[in-house]
């Protein structure tokens, strides 16, 4: 049995969807928008209504309580909201080494939430979510605000995350070169299938 | 000494709303229509009870007591649901409006009538349907306020919600912030009349009882009574209906189930 396992996953017009996905290991999917990929992340997460099995370390998602699964099974979303006045407000610890690691120069801890960029969003959305020590990341466009600089400095976050965890991802882009970079192996979302891409090296 | 209203006296008033609903017109505000049915309705649904009040009062038959208190908290709760701008879809919504006024108007009502009034019977018409009267409308504002603020907002900050779910909130807590802030809308308006009362206003109840002769002090103490009785009943009737109403916006998984709402329109 896989790390992580999606068995006949179908929702919406999308699946079945069948993936195994080994700890340690990074899938990349990309696929034009509108192709369900957003939905797949979301029904992986347990936010929408779906069909079939989804698995971690062999435990099935219906056998945990939702907010459990969703602590495990992490979603960072395109778009990040925060809705208290501070950023600090939300994290139980905020991690100043990490923000740092992550390209924040600058403490940004106690800004206003209203201050903050769309790619800071996306990068604070990133360690806030990371507080749970998911088991599984599911990233949406998470680069899609980034200059290639910080792009490149979330990327080496993530993959050292994921290593160091012995945890996995699923990663959306439209960029098909940084999918190459940062994933073993490539699927296209397809008519509301997965279709393999690059056979991974 | 009774001062009567003449016909004109009431015209006066009613040209007032008249000015009112043209000015909302002008400004398109839409509330004139509402406004209108709304006067309309006060003025026929006063003078019909008007007429037969005195018999309902004689009355001494427990069961049609209780019919007319179960005619009161459904018409109650019917109007609950129509000043939502979202309600829970097909029983559920009238199901929890009713429920939460039976629970906390009718109940309370109940308990009053039988350890602090103490009339002969307990259930004297005279005593209990003026009684249960006064806590539905009151509490009928605030739980139709909270209610109302409870799936607006929850409607409006879906992002926010689902975004807390996301980082393994619980239901619970994701809706939780939203959830005060309805209780707080549900209460204002009996908070602001307990701590006005005396000072800015005079109690419609206590001010009647005081000019048809009765001791000042008795009055009052009828009206801080009721005062209480108003704000227990609508503090317990807007807990209910938010834990009901945040309970069924989520599905078994924790997911916000916004198919369970039914936009009405006209309000």
């Amino acid at each position: 049995m896989s790390f992580f396992n999606i068995q006949a996953l179908a929702y919406l017009d999308c699946g079945p969807i069948n993936l195994q996905i080994e700890a340690s290991e990074i899938i990349g999917l990309n696929g034009s928008s509108g192709s369900g990929k957003s939905r797949l992340l979301r029904s992986l997460a347990d936010l929408d209504e779906h069909t079939g099995n989804v698995s971690l370390q062999s435990v099935d998602q219906h056998s945990t309580k939702a907010h459990i699964w969703r602590s495990k099974v992490a979603l960072l979303s395109a778009e990040t909201y925060w809705w208290l006045d501070t950023v600090d407000a939300h994290f139980k610890n905020y991690p100043i080494e990490q923000a740092a690691e992550l390209g924040f120069v600058s403490d940004v801890s106690a800004w206003q939430v209203s201050r903050l960029s769309s790619g800071e969003k996306q990068r604070l959305g990133l360690l806030r979510l990371l507080e749970n020590n998911p088991d599984v990341l599911l990233l949406d466009e998470p680069t899609a605000n980034l200059d290639p600089e910080n792009a490149q400095l979330f990327e080496d976050f993530v993959t050292n995350y994921i290593y160091k965890r012995s945890a996995c991802a699923i990663w959306v882009s439209h960029d098909v070169e940084q999918l190459k970079r940062i994933s073993q192996r490539q699927y296209k979302m397809q008519n509301g299938q997965l279709v393999s891409e690059v056979k991974g090296n | 000494m009774f001062i009567k209203l003449t016909t004109v006296d009431l015209s006066l008033a009613a040209i007032l709303v008249v000015l009112l609903g043209v000015l909302s017109a002008y400004m398109k505000l839409g509330i004139a229509k509402q406004l209108y049915i709304a006067a309309l309705r006060t003025t026929v649904q006063l003078l019909l009870i008007g007429l037969v009040l005195k018999n309902i009062f004689e009355s001494t038959q427990p069961l049609f007591v209780l019919l007319i208190c179960l005619v009161m908290i459904s018409v109650a709760g019917w109007e609950i649901l129509s000043r939502q701008k979202r309600k829970l879809k097909g029983w559920w919504g009238f199901g929890v409006s009713a429920g939460s006024l039976f629970v906390s108007s009718f109940s309370i009502t109940v308990l009053c009538l039988f350890s602090v009034i103490q009339a002969d019977p307990w259930y004297s018409p005279q005593y209990a349907i003026p009684l249960l009267g006064m806590l539905l409308g009151n509490t009928m504002t605030g739980i139709a306020l909270g209610m109302d603020r409870l799936t607006q907002t929850a409607w409006q900050q879906r992002p926010v919600i689902e975004q807390r779910l996301m980082l393994g909130e619980s239901a619970d807590k994701a809706i939780s912030d939203i959830r005060s802030e309805a209780m707080r809308a549900g209460m204002i308006p009996i908070i602001n009349s307990m701590a006005a009362a005396g000072l800015v206003s005079l109690p419609g109840m206590m001010t009647g009882q005081i000019l048809a002769g009765a001791e000042p002090v008795e009055a009052v103490k009828y009206q801080i009574l009721i005062m209480f009785m108003i704000s227990a009943g609508t503090g317990f009737g807007v807990i209910s209906v938010l834990w009901l109403i945040s309970k069924r916006l989520f599905d078994d998984r924790e997911r916000l189930c916004f198919k369970r709402l039914l936009k009405q329109s006209g309000n």
